[in-house]
């Protein structure tokens, strides 16, 4: 076992190693081999999914198939958005398989007819709302979650619900001013989705706007810089981050609430191109990864909440998943999108950036 | 009850459930065919419905917004259609000069928008590979800031209309087939049981010994009774006709034996015999072929009587003309002084002429052997029956006589020896194949023999 973990650390760094700096959308690439073996054919996958969070499951993907040689890209999800379409159209070179947290940018791509079909048994045995069409299926579970700062926020402020969020910018907004966070939509596509299931699960989405507003909260683009400012007491508290990306032990400070009126769920979406090269590659590391031993080792990263309501206090019934289905084109509709950005953007300019 | 053997002819079974097959056959295609088209129509219908009602949640949303159309596209519209689980969505709206408000490009809106759209139109496409349905509603704006039509076009592909087409047309057909097996084995069952009296005939004549030509039963329907009876039928014929040709092997064997004896014991005589018997002999010789001649003359003519009543079937005769017939044949006879007594007006029977000319040949040989001249041949008709009778001038036969005559070879000592004594039996066999009557007894001037039948049709009338 620790054999294992000091060889994916190698490997990890020999990742970081190879990262090369690219000039277009691409963030990080890494490759993936089995120790001593000699690759017969590529597997190219795009993420927008951190290396190092990945790297575990495609570590032993590769060590139990050998003959692959698997090539990992790191984008952002608008970035890998327009390439798979780019590839769907014949643009570009796809690649074997696309895996994103934009979750609605993904339902498009399948609308488009840009995805290949593949079914298995653990393909079947996915929930209904964690696939679609047999050409896109959910992999992880990630909660959206509230962070707070456990040496700033007394335990009485640090909010159970959406509701106390509204009360606590309500009674203490000169505490809380500017430090209070969450993604900016326009940025992050990610945080663009997590708003717009936020609009359709209840009305507190319209007040909570208003309090963001009144307490001059601040949008920002990514999960690390968010996380970092609530450890080191920039932020006060963040709304809506992805709970995967939170490491304990990197940032002692920070604490996590579920809400309790309802938690929302991601699964991010794994998708094989039409175009791709190596579908069947895609197709074995599919299976891999939504098999017991891909589902363990993601869960290990993180990426996977495990069922234990003690550990996270939730019921199931205040489990909202994102469900992957044709309702998310909605998100994807230009003007829809435009009123929302504009809607979003006149509470944030109203707040100023500080 | 299955095929016979390659080659065989096919059984009665197996042809009429080769009809009845190829009837539930041919129905159920149509039931088929019409069953595909139910489930088509019907997933049709349901299915655009929801597209309309998508289209129509869209086109609802829509506002105006300092002087320009904004669509609030609705989550409940694309709830709606991902009802058809996994069917793809196609979705634009279009402004009046047919540039593309938002949605997916690519649709060309010119051919709908030149129709009247007060109601969707419906069309069908293809969804990049795949075929699809399209709906195109109009929502028309008649506001200071804008005024015009806004077209909005909903497609989807038809995954979940086929899958439903296939789950109702299926379900129907298996309903049917179901329905169709037990119509076969129903029709099977009722058939065979229709059909067991037949198997039973066919088990029962191969069963049957060719020489046994006792009747069959008549059990079953009344179609196989009918043929049955007329099996029935024809083995009586055959069986008299067998019976008939036996007695007439038997009589001849029986009857040319002494006479043939007696010949060849009196050429045998004649032969060791002086110079002055032996013409004596030869008398003697020549009265016995005669004899023989006349008991041969009578066999053949009953064998032709017996062959002609079984097989010639009775045509109307005039009494007269058989009358005339037998006394012309003996007219020139010398020996015999015949009369004859016929009236002007016909006397129909239904008979054979042959037949009966025979009998009555018979019975005026026997007045003439046994009577005393004159003998009389006569026919009368008197309403429903027709009489010819023989008559002479004697007393007739002692009573003892009477009661053994036209029994076969039965001779009384009157016979003269040159006598078979097969006339009366000839006139008793075609009196009874035309259902007539012999009456035999003393009148006023003699004793007649009379034939009664019924009679014929043209006799009746006249």
């Amino acid at each position: 076992m620790i054999a294992l973990m000091l060889r994916q650390f190698v490997l990890v760094c020999l990742g970081l190693v190879m990262w090369l700096p690219r000039a277009d959308a691409q963030e990080a690439v890494a490759q993936f081999t089995a120790p001593g073996a000699t690759p017969a054919s590529e597997l190219t996958l795009r993420s927008t999914t951190d290396i190092a969070v990945l790297s575990p499951a495609l570590q032993a993907f590769v060590t139990l198939y050998p003959g692959i040689r698997l090539n990992y890209e790191q984008w952002g999800s608008n970035a890998l958005y327009a390439d798979s379409l780019a590839a769907c159209m014949g643009d570009t070179p796809a690649a074997d398989a696309v895996f994103s947290s934009g979750v609605h940018q993904m339902v498009d791509l399948v609308n488009r007819f840009c995805a290949e079909p593949y079914l298995s048994d653990l393909t079947a045995g996915l929930p209904k709302a964690r696939r679609w069409r047999d050409e896109l299926w959910g992999i992880t579970k990630e909660a959206a979650v509230v962070i707070y700062n456990t040496d700033l926020v007394p335990l009485d402020d640090a909010p159970r619900t959406r509701f106390d969020l509204l009360d606590l910018m309500r009674r203490k907004p000169a505490t809380y001013s500017g430090k209070i966070a969450t993604y900016d939509i326009e940025e992050s596509g990610l945080g663009y989705l997590f708003a717009f299931m936020d609009s359709q699960q209840a009305t507190t989405f319209g007040g909570l706007l208003e309090g963001f507003s009144r307490v001059d909260a601040v949008a920002t683009c990514c999960s690390a810089e968010i996380i970092s400012g609530v450890d080191s007491g920039q932020y006060l508290l963040a709304y809506n981050v992805l709970g995967s990306y939170l490491d304990f032990a990197s940032f002692p400070r920070v604490g996590v609430i579920y809400p309790q009126d309802y938690t929302l769920f991601l699964s991010r979406a794994y998708m094989i191109p039409k175009t791709a090269e190596n579908p069947q590659n895609a197709a074995l590391l599919l299976d891999f990864l939504l098999s017991g031993p891909g589902q363990a080792i993601l869960a290990d990263s993180n990426l996977v909440q495990r069922d234990s309501a003690d550990e996270t206090g939730l019921e199931q019934s205040i489990q909202r998943y994102i469900s992957i289905d044709p309702t998310l084109l909605v998100a994807m509709d230009r003007q829809r999108r435009l009123l929302f950005e504009d809607n979003w953007r006149t509470t944030f300019d109203r707040a100023g950036q500080p | 009850m299955t095929r016979t053997l390659r080659g065989g002819p096919r059984t009665l079974l197996a042809r009429v459930m080769i009809g009845v097959l190829s009837l539930l056959a041919l129905g159920g295609v149509v039931v088929a065919i019409a069953t595909f088209e139910y489930g088509r129509s019907a997933a049709r219908q349901s299915f655009d419905r929801l597209l309309v009602g998508a289209a129509q949640d869209i086109a609802e949303s829509i506002s105006i917004s300092d002087g320009a159309p904004l669509v609030d596209l609705p989550v409940s519209a694309f709830s709606l259609l991902s009802l058809a689980a996994d069917d793809r969505i196609f979705y634009a709206v279009h402004e009046t000069d047919g540039s593309l408000l938002t949605g997916y490009a690519g649709f060309d809106l010119r051919g709908v928008a030149q129709q009247d759209l007060t109601q969707p139109a419906f069309f069908d496409g293809r969804m990049q590979q795949e075929p699809a349905r399209f709906v195109t509603v109009a929502r028309p704006f008649a506001e200071r800031a804008y005024s015009g039509r806004i077209f909005v076009t909903v497609g989807q592909t038809l995954r979940a209309r086929s899958a439903l087409a296939l789950d109702l047309t299926t379900r129907a057909l298996m309903l049917t087939g179901a329905v169709g097996i037990v119509l076969l084995v129903s029709a099977f069952l009722v058939i065979r049981s229709a059909m067991r009296p037949l198997e039973g005939l066919t088990a029962e004549l191969s069963r049957r010994d060719p020489y046994d030509l006792t009747p069959m039963s008549t059990g079953g329907p009344a179609e196989m009774a009918v043929m049955v009876q007329a099996m029935n039928r024809f083995m009586f014929r055959l069986d008299r006709q067998v019976g008939a040709m036996k007695n007439l092997i038997s009589d001849t064997a029986h009857q040319l034996r002494t006479p043939v004896a007696a010949i060849r014991a009196q050429a045998e005589l004649a032969l060791e015999d002086d110079e002055d018997n032996r013409a004596q002999r030869l008398q003697r010789m020549v009265e016995r072929t005669r004899s023989l001649g006349t008991l041969l003359d009578q066999m053949l003519s009953r064998a032709l009587v017996i062959h002609r009543t079984e097989n010639a079937a009775p045509t109307p005769v005039d009494l007269r003309d058989i009358a005339l017939g037998v006394f012309e044949s003996v007219e020139d006879d010398p020996d015999a002084q015949v009369q004859l007594s016929i009236g002007d007006q016909p006397v129909m029977v239904m008979a054979d002429e042959i037949s009966m000319g025979e009998a009555v040949k018979n019975m005026l040989a026997n007045a003439v052997r046994h009577g005393v001249a004159p003998v009389v041949i006569g026919v009368s008709g008197e309403g429903a029956h027709s009489e010819i009778w023989v008559q002479d001038a004697g007393g007739g036969p002692p009573a003892d006589v009477l009661t053994t005559m036209g029994r076969r070879f039965e001779r009384s000592a009157a016979s003269k020896g040159n006598s078979a004594g097969l006339g009366l039996s000839i006139v008793r066999a075609v009196t009874e194949a035309f259902d007539g009557q012999m009456h035999m007894g003393r009148v006023a001037d003699g004793f007649r023999v009379t034939l009664t039948f019924p009679a014929g049709a043209e006799g009746g009338l006249v």
